[in-house]
């Protein structure tokens, strides 16, 4: 029971996060100062009919219509799939050029992500568990890494894997002449395209999730209980993970929701550096062409992507913690 | 109930020590190094623009020169000094990290203060609201927000900043005001009929300080590299030098694939020294609070050490009890 109502409570936050952002997205056109539309207009000169126009008005919350039935019509047409007409991809929609970057933003920060959480986790257990030795000088190292900004190393790998050595291509997913596709040729590409980009993800971020899992492990390495599974003669590593980790480890992934946000923030500038062709890099793109609607698509699309990979992580955690499993 | 005891002894007993004997905080080697390393760096923040040798928009000097005599950190492909870009954009980067982690931490003290002291149906909307602003991801916000000001300098975008980083403090202070709420001493100031504001202003927020400075250590680093990374993008303040800026002119520029590493090494490692340092700060404050995380060989040593400033203060206040 204190099962189903764990995930109750969690789908509710979750709706009614999602309903909140939804709403911010679209309050912040009609609350920001400045008029976008002229903007957004003056470039769409002459190339579109009035009805466009009018659409396009009407999004950017230049309507005479009352804030209430604004709001209506903005539920209506995002329900319907329709985030309006992209300014910079005229006359794609706004939908359709999300759809195009959004696989390699997911791919892309999913693996880096999951590299970086086993490695940054496993170097923590054994950080904690061999403390005073070498590997305390992993310590310095990650609160350094964890200060310098994405963009940064994406920077320095660039340079130095990408121009000084040449191991990798320096900018773009894939080689241009090739066709996006399920040809060997192209997934190669796009694997040695992808290397630098998760490369920095995975350095810059494996710090949080190493000094998270090392701190709670220094906690739980000191409870009586590993103290007992040590004196009843069970093998280290078993005491090590089975024991001590499992208990830390909980911690460490409710720590997930805040630390996805900055991960996320971190590719996305990581993106425009190697022009990845992800939803990052579009949003870059959108607001160097004052692209308001794609601006807002991609708010929307990112922040909706965050709020379900932390419901999955939520979903973990019922499997994880035996006490939200039993009844109360 | 032993371990229990201890704990709370542990946690009760310091704080009179540290009353009387200055800052604890900084016997602690990390967190020395790290307050030497922020001070150095809000020097240069005051004095930098002074001492820049040049204008750092001023071009026509030598182009991409690597450093010398004449350019320290060598010259950008415009001919400008590198070094008077990153001591003028000390100013910029530093203010705007002070400026944004006030407002945020002022931000998170009212809302997690109020949730966790007021509770009931205003704890759970504001709880939310903090849980929402975490949930959602700052930096897209950011650019959003930032996308729709026209120019305006670093003001506004320190205020976005703001408005974007204060929920990780906020659920802080809550969680935190929520522990100290039941407390005997505020209870008693309760009972006595201290009025709410007095006993929130008086009794709880300076027993809060701790918290309240980490927090704002977290959000100082938050807005450094928010702030970096939207002038890296090309989004912040193009009429101000920061080092964001700095790094965005040396990436359009491909300083980075002619080898010109002076141009955006320097900005870059003053923006993870700055990081660095705020993170060895707050890990000092850890250990302090949590002994479990101080290095093994110096824990001994600082165990014995407290144990003989617990012996000089029991004593102590068995000669103040006696008169």
């Amino acid at each position: 029971m204190t099962q189903v109502r764990f995930l109750f409570r969690r789908i509710a936050f979750y709706a009614v996060t999602a309903w909140a952002a939804i709403t911010m997205n679209f309050l912040i056109p009609r609350l920001m100062p400045g008029s976008p539309e002229n903007t957004v207009l003056s470039r769409f000169q002459g190339q579109v009919s009035q009805e466009q126009i009018d659409a396009v008005k009407a999004q950017l919350g230049v309507s005479d219509a009352g804030i209430l039935s604004q709001y209506g019509t903005y539920w209506k047409d995002l329900l319907s799939g329709d985030l309006g007409l992209s300014v910079s991809y005229f006359p794609g929609e706004v939908s359709e050029v999300i759809g195009q970057g959004v696989w390699w933003t997911v791919v892309l920060i999913g693996v880096a992500t999951a590299i970086s959480f086993v490695l940054g986790t496993l170097l923590g257990v054994l950080a904690a568990w061999k403390r005073g030795s070498r590997l305390d000088a992993l310590l310095p190292l990650t609160t350094f890494l964890s200060a310098v900004p994405y963009f940064w190393i994406a920077l320095v790998a660039l340079s130095v894997f990408g121009v000084e050595l040449g191991l990798f291509p320096l900018t773009g997913g894939y080689r241009p002449e090739l066709e996006v596709g399920w040809s060997g040729e192209f997934i190669s590409s796009a694997l040695s395209h992808s290397v630098l980009p998760a490369l920095t993800i995975i350095v810059s971020s494996i710090a949080g999730w190493l000094l998270g899992m090392r701190n709670m492990m220094l906690t739980t390495i000191s409870e009586d209980y590993v103290l007992v599974a040590e004196a009843k003669g069970l093998r280290t590593r078993r005491v090590m993970l089975g024991y001590a980790a499992r208990n830390a480890l909980l911690p460490n992934i409710s720590g997930f929701a805040m630390s996805l946000g900055f991960i996320v923030s971190g590719s996305i500038v990581t993106e425009t550096v190697f022009s990845y062709p992800g939803i990052g890099f579009l949003l870059y793109n959108a607001v160097l062409n004052n692209d308001y609607p794609l601006m807002q698509g991609i708010f929307l699309i990112i922040t909706l992507m965050v709020l379900f990979a932390n419901f999955v992580v939520d979903l973990c955690y019922v499997v994880l913690d035996p006490r939200i499993r039993q009844e109360a | 109930m032993a371990a229990t005891a201890t704990i709370v002894t542990a946690e009760t007993a310091p704080a009179p020590a540290k009353a009387r004997r200055g800052i604890p905080l900084l016997r602690s080697g990390k967190a020395l190094t790290g307050v030497v390393i922020f001070g150095i760096f809000i020097l240069l923040a005051v004095i930098g623009p002074w001492i820049a040798p040049d204008d750092p928009s001023q071009t026509g000097g030598p182009v991409l020169q690597s450093p010398s005599g004449a350019h320290l950190l060598g010259t950008t492909q415009s001919g400008q000094d590198v070094l008077s870009q990153v001591l003028t954009g000390a100013r910029t980067s530093m203010l705007v990290g002070v400026v944004a982690a006030t407002l945020a931490t002022a931000l998170a003290v009212l809302i997690g203060v109020t949730a966790g002291y007021v509770g009931g149906w205003t704890d759970d909307i504001l709880s939310m609201l903090t849980n929402i602003f975490l949930v959602i991801p700052a930096l897209p916000l950011t650019i959003v927000l930032t996308g729709y000001l026209e120019g305006g300098g670093w003001f506004p975008i320190a205020v976005v900043i703001s408005v974007t980083g204060w929920a990780f403090g906020a659920r802080l202070q809550r969680a935190q005001t929520l522990s100290l709420r039941n407390r005997d001493y505020i209870k008693a100031a309760r009972a006595v009929g201290e009025r709410p504001w007095r006993i929130v202003t008086v009794e709880l927020v300076p027993n809060l300080g701790a918290i309240i400075i980490s927090g704002f250590l977290f959000t100082f680093i938050f807005a450094i590299l928010t702030e970096a990374s939207l002038s890296f993008l090309g989004l912040g303040s193009m009429t101000t030098w920061s080092w964001g800026t700095t790094l965005y002119w040396a990436q359009n520029s491909s300083a980075f694939t002619t080898g010109a590493w002076w141009w955006y090494v320097p900005p870059g490692l003053c923006i993870a020294l700055v990081g660095a340092s705020l993170s060895l700060i707050n890990f000092g404050a850890d250990e302090l609070m949590n002994p479990r995380l101080a290095p093994v060989a110096k824990r001994n040593r600082k165990a014995r050490r407290a144990q003989r400033r617990q012996a000089a203060a029991a004593g102590a206040a068995g000669k103040e009890a006696t008169p």
